[in-house]
């Protein structure tokens, strides 16, 4: 019965707690509605036919409804509306309170993409991988406007708001993949910022957990194979450090704060650099890069344009991990850990 | 009054010949000649609004881009939002019928402020102007809820949209306050409020919500338009402000704005549904206080759009109960119309049609609005397509019902002449077949879970967008036969006499069409709008 009415109300499959719950009710509202519309519009048309205009000079009686009747006009309705409020509130008041012991996972949104990341790692863009059978609480977020999460095979959605976190809950039960879709219109790409739910066994979720978590990449499609030179990606400190090594660099910049042939590279991001010329300028991203790439464009007073350019030896992402690298070089050590997670704790009583 | 036939006759003189300048229209104080002139203005509204939905409905054909691109789509489903509730759904009824025949049937030569009326017609035109040059520059592409901070960041041309809405908004309330006055102060001797028409009565309740909801909606555009420009942070959290804050107050206007948008068409139906059935309302009073109860009860179910969007649990409980209680009122309404149809002496006219297709819709479409205010069910349809069909099945089916019923039922008496029935129910059916073949498609969408304002969609979508778009052609043909049929009774059409409905409203005992101040001598009330124990003298149709 449930799958028959499923398929004839073209529901997505139910892979989650919630959405047999929800389909039931869904099925007696809907078939309800179908029913007394039908009703009232076939009540109107044997009206017709029954009371048809017989002749133009015809009268009719004056009637007005009994008390009782106005009654059942008001109470029959109410009654039905209100069984209804009760049953969907009561799932609705669950859909908003997540069980204790559910897994956090928290969800970043930005015009046009979702991102996931697991306390304790990994990040990940697109794909949100989840175990079966387990409660998972999303605490989401956006950079910029309004998106909204929503699952249809799990009956679930919650819009994602900028400058606060929303949350809402899930339990999958099937394994499988599911498509994700941002639900609130947030311009130009609105309906390409989709993603995908996978799944997954637990066991086999906890592995996959680990296996992030250890830095190891895992074998799945756009992972590097045998033959290919292994990069670190889950680190950019660790592959800019190497990248420094196979560069030299550190045959003419020092990271300890010893004079060299170049600028020292301990607390060179964000210092304020005096410029051949008078000028000054602020150490960031955007000149570090630079001087890899333009190495004569700002030469830092004192020194000597001696350096070379590596303008097409480096490729993107090595110039953003020696970036990473300088940036991690500080005399007054930063926390090297992972940056806490937000806290988060809905008001309970 | 012995129910006997008289010779339908075209009178000498009446509102149109009044003058025939140029200026003698645009500058008239009659409140029949400016319910014409908003008709034009809605219509090419309508019309506007009709093709951008086709041009839109005809992109999703397929899945990828068909032959517009991302940002045009975008911008296409704003401006047809736009136009179609502030141009022509708000407007329509009020400012065309309610114009023209609340002052008849209360028995007053005029609105209680002429000049004011022109004055209100004016605004809107000036807004409309406001709003098409935003167009022409570009468009916005919001979409007609400018939800913050997308509408207050997006660098589309949102301001000129927004101040032709705002400075809309005062005709809109200077309209709602006109009729007030007129009903409260000008009804005829033997008119008590128990005797009114219940078109009175709705035209009555829409106001009420016109005065009030509207300056809210206002200021809620111009702080869009404020930070759009000069980035007052009253909405971006980045700046401290706060993103849902708007939606609260969007939706306390756009609620009750439904409300405006369907109740003159229950009004409507209440006058046609008698006149159709020679029949007494059952419940003339339920019907009326239930007019009012909406207009109240509309004002605190705002919250049921955002159950999703991050509000307290206990709000989304609140709004859901309230919005069940307007659900009943509309329920009462329903039970009333069927009702009169019992132990009636119905006649199928064009009017009775859309009747039919109206109790229909508006049962359906209110029926899944109670459906989507069930908390729980909101969170699957929210924001999809299920959503999309109910608020059209009000919004488009009900209203437009109702509109449709109007002309139809009033035509005569605006113009003195008929249309020819035949093409008139051919029209409605296809107007009825094509409106289900159009969003019945759309609400099994919905719970396939294809959201709205996609303009790339998954490919599993495909068929039934595409019986969508079917349906929506034939939906267009219904209009396009309807115009031609009316335009072409305007000049050849039987002469309709006074009361060719054999009706026993106020408005039908004048001539058609009604001389300029609107009575031969001005009448005294003796019976309710609604009784037919004695039927009055029906025209002979020439």
């Amino acid at each position: 019965m449930n799958e028959f009415l499923r398929r004839l109300l073209f529901l997505p499959e139910q892979a989650s707690t919630f959405a047999t719950k929800v389909d039931s009710l869904h099925y007696f509202v809907i078939i309800t509605t179908m029913l007394v519309s039908t009703a009232v519009g076939l009540t109107a048309l044997l009206f017709f036919v029954r009371f048809r205009r017989r002749s133009e000079t015809q009268t009719t009686p004056l009637l007005n409804p009994p008390w009782w009747l106005e009654t059942l006009f008001v109470v029959v309705p109410l009654s039905f509306f209100l069984a209804w409020f009760a049953r969907g509130y009561r799932d609705y008041v669950e859909m908003r309170n997540p069980p204790k012991n559910s897994m956090d996972i928290y969800v970043q949104a930005k015009q046009w993409m979702w991102k996931f990341s697991y306390p304790g790692g990994p990040n990940g863009i697109g794909v949100l991988r989840v175990p079966a059978n387990r409660p998972v609480r999303l605490l989401m977020t956006s950079r910029d406007v309004i998106h909204s999460f929503y699952v249809p095979a799990f009956r679930v959605k919650q819009d994602v708001l900028p400058g606060r976190y929303s949350e809402t809950w899930f339990e999958a039960v099937e394994v499988g993949r599911y498509q994700l879709l941002c639900a609130e219109y947030c311009g130009t790409n609105h309906s390409n910022m989709r993603a995908e739910v996978i799944v997954l066994h637990p066991e086999e979720f906890d592995n996959w957990l680990a296996d992030q978590r250890r830095g190891r990449a895992l074998q799945q499609d756009g992972a590097p194979t045998a033959d290919e030179e292994p990069i670190v990606q889950a680190d950019l400190l660790r592959q800019g450090e190497a990248l420094v090594v196979r560069f030299g660099c550190l045959k003419c910049h020092s990271i300890d704060g010893s004079p060299h042939i170049g600028p020292t590279w301990l607390d060179l991001y964000l210092r304020r650099e005096p410029l051949e010329g008078g000028q000054t300028i602020i150490a960031d991203e955007g000149y570090l890069t630079e001087s890899m790439m333009d190495p004569r464009a700002k030469i830092v007073r004192g020194f000597n344009p001696v350096m070379p350019t590596f303008k097409g030896r480096l490729a993107g992402p090595e110039v953003a991990a020696i970036v990473e690298f300088i940036k991690s070089l500080r005399s007054q050590p930063v926390e090297q850990a992972r940056s806490r997670r937000p806290v988060y704790e809905p008001i309970r009583r | 009054m012995s129910p006997s036939a008289a010779e339908a006759i075209f009178p000498e003189h009446h509102y149109l010949n009044a003058g025939t300048t140029a200026r003698s229209w645009l500058l008239t104080t009659d409140h029949k000649r400016i319910g014409l002139m908003y008709m034009i203005a809605v219509l090419v509204s309508l019309l506007l609004g009709g093709i951008f939905a086709l041009l839109l409905r005809f992109e999703h054909l397929t899945p990828g881009p068909t032959y517009i691109d991302a940002i045009t789509y975008n911008r296409l489903f704003t401006l047809h939002g736009v136009i179609m509730v502030w141009f022509f759904l708000i407007p329509s009824i009020p400012s065309i019928f309610g114009n023209f025949f609340i002052p008849i049937m209360v028995g007053a030569k005029d609105v209680a402020f002429p000049r004011l009326n022109l004055a209100s017609f004016y605004i809107y035109m000036f807004g409309a102007a406001f709003t098409l040059w935003g167009m022409i520059h570009g468009g916005a592409d919001t979409g007609w809820t400018f939800y913050t901070p997308y509408s207050t960041t997006t660098t589309t041309v949102v301001i000129p949209i927004l101040l032709g809405i705002f400075i809309l908004g005062f005709s809109t309330i200077l309209t709602g306050i006109n009729f007030i006055v007129t009903i409260h102060t000008m009804r005829g001797p033997g008119l008590t409020w128990m005797r009114l028409p219940l078109f009175v009565w709705a035209i009555y309740g829409t106001s009420i919500i016109q005065v009030l909801a509207t300056p809210v909606l206002g200021l809620t555009l111009l702080l869009i338009a404020v930070e759009h420009a000069f980035g007052f942070g009253l909405f971006d959290p980045a700046r401290g402000g706060d993103p849902i804050l708007f939606q609260h107050l969007f939706w306390f206007y756009s609620h009750p704005a439904v409300y405006i948008m369907i109740l003159p068409a229950m009004g409507v139906i209440s006058e046609t549904v008698s006149a159709a059935a020679r029949k007494n309302i059952f419940g003339y009073r339920a019907v009326a206080y239930s007019s009012l109860g909406i207009a109240f009860v509309g004002f605190f179910t705002w919250g049921h759009h955002m159950f999703v969007a991050g509000q307290s649990v206990f709000d989304a409980g609140a709004f859901g109960v309230l919005s069940m209680f307007v659900g009943i009122f509309t329920s009462i309404k329903v039970f009333t119309w069927v009702g009169t149809l019992y132990r009636g002496a119905i006649r199928f006219t064009t009017p009775f049609a859309y009747i039919c297709g109206f109790l229909y819709f508006l049962v359906f479409g209110g029926m899944t609005g109670i459906a989507v205010a069930t908390v729980s069910l909101d969170v699957h349809w929210h924001d999809t397509y299920f959503v999309v069909a109910h608020f059209h099945f009000i919004m488009v089916g009900a209203a437009l019902m109702g509109f449709l019923a109007a002309l139809h039922y009033w035509f005569p008496k605006m113009f003195g002449r008929l249309y020819h029935e035949g093409w008139g129910l051919v029209a409605a059916t296809l107007i009825i077949l094509g409106f289900n073949a159009t969003f019945i498609p759309q609400f099994l969408l919905g719970n396939m879970g294809m959201p709205r304002r996609y303009y790339n969609y998954p490919e599993r979508f495909q068929t039934l967008h595409v019986a969508s778009t079917a349906g929506s052609t034939l939906l267009f043909f219904g209009f396009v036969i309807i115009f031609i049929y009316l335009a072409l009774a305007l000049k050849y059409g039987r002469v309709a006499g006074r009361n060719p409905w054999g009706s026993r409203g106020f408005e039908w005992d004048t001539p058609s069409p009604p001389p300029t101040h609107n009575f031969e001598q001005l009448p005294v009330f003796t019976h309710g709008p609604h009784e037919y124990q004695e039927v009055p003298e029906v025209s002979r149709v020439a």
